[in-house]
């Protein structure tokens, strides 16, 4: 991350030298900082309603009935993990809150996840199978309603703003099922060839 | 998106849950989010906005333009592929130069919005949650949630032409 700044600063800078785009450069530093604290305004309405509705949906219940349809699921994914441990029932609610959008929510109950893997595994030194498929699950993570992108669309005027959702369900579970699919693929070539090195 | 709403308050006033209560807390954790991604977004929008307006980034999607052309990828949407695996604000600063510039219903403008909303910030989660377990060797964590990236650009793409056209 940081390489990553530095990256960007020191080749713009580089190349402004030679394009001649010192002014715009300069203005750049000047205007974005501005536009980044309007673009957070713009974002804050939504993210604060779709934050309040989906909370509202947690609480009613909603949550628990998604639990009671997803876990069946999860356990398939997780099938060295006690069904009723721990452990997967923070797996479960981290899903959950991923669906609903409770970013805040998710991360800390991932975390949580992933001790108690740690703690039912026996303390191992390498990631194992089901920790390297909590973290998958979560680089894939499906939303049901991405408030922030629907946002930006409105801030842009888009005739509706929320047209892409069908599109974005559809990639989600597609990218989901590859992290998965690949996890499952990766975790028995791996096996296989440490078996061969061991004979 | 009104029948969404409608749904979760019908069933919240029917579990007898208190509705309001429970939206102010959603809504103040939402201001919260918000409060957290301004410095981040603050930093990285203006370094972005550097890269772009001494014209590198202009340079840098020329350069890639054959391969992402390759799949039929808008280039507009090129320099997503790489910020959007490793930081959200950047992603975000992103998506808004490219609304911005090429409209909210343009093409690469929906591709960029289907792009966001179905990948992750892959590097960021995977450090988080090893780094929460001390575990330094991650396996094939890395190579597994770059599959998925990689297949999220270009679903996207083809989702966007296929449906939204």
């Amino acid at each position: 991350m940081n390489f990553l700044i530095f990256f960007m600063l020191f080749s713009s800078f580089i190349y402004a030298i030679f394009s001649g785009n010192m002014a715009e450069l300069s203005n750049a530093a000047l205007t974005e900082c501005t536009s980044a604290v309007t673009l957070c305004i713009t974002l804050c309405g939504t993210i604060c309603f779709w934050s309040g509705i989906m909370n509202v949906a947690q609480k009613s219940g909603i949550a628990n009935k998604l639990s009671k349809i997803v876990s069946p699921l999860l356990r398939l994914l997780f099938p060295k993990i006690n069904p009723n441990g721990n452990a997967m029932s923070f797996i479960v609610m981290n899903f959950i809150s991923n669906l609903l959008g409770l970013g805040n929510a998710s991360t800390p109950l991932g975390i949580k996840a992933m001790n108690e893997l740690k703690k039912e595994e026996g303390n191992p030194q390498k990631a194992t199978f089901s920790m390297i498929m909590l973290t998958v699950m979560n680089t894939a993570s499906i939303q049901l309603f991405p408030s922030t992108i629907v946002a930006v669309r409105a801030k842009y005027g888009s005739a509706s703003p929320a047209d892409i959702l069908p599109c974005v369900w559809i990639v989600s579970v597609f990218v989901f099922a590859v992290c998965v699919l690949c996890t499952f693929i990766f975790e028995s070539v791996t096996k296989r060839r440490d078996k061969a090195e061991l004979q | 998106m009104p029948l969404i709403i409608l749904t979760v308050t019908a069933i919240g006033i029917f579990s007898k849950t208190n509705i309001f209560e429970a939206f102010i807390e959603g809504a103040s954790d939402g201001l919260k989010t918000t409060r957290d991604i301004l410095p981040a977004l603050i930093c990285l929008m203006t370094c972005i906005g550097m890269f772009k307006a001494s014209g590198a980034l202009e340079m840098f999607t020329y350069i890639i333009k054959p391969i992402t052309d390759f799949f039929g990828f808008p280039s507009e949407c090129t320099p997503l592929i790489f910020l959007r695996p490793m930081s959200g604000s950047g992603a975000l600063s992103l998506f808004d130069g490219i609304l911005a510039e090429n409209g909210a219903d343009s093409l690469a403008g929906k591709i960029a919005a289907v792009m966001m909303g179905s990948t992750e910030t892959t590097f960021y989660t995977i450090a988080v949650y090893f780094g929460a377990v001390k575990i330094k060797n991650t396996r094939y964590a890395i190579p597994a949630a770059l599959a998925g990236d990689i297949t999220g650009w270009i679903a996207s793409s083809v989702a966007v032409r296929l449906l939204l056209p």
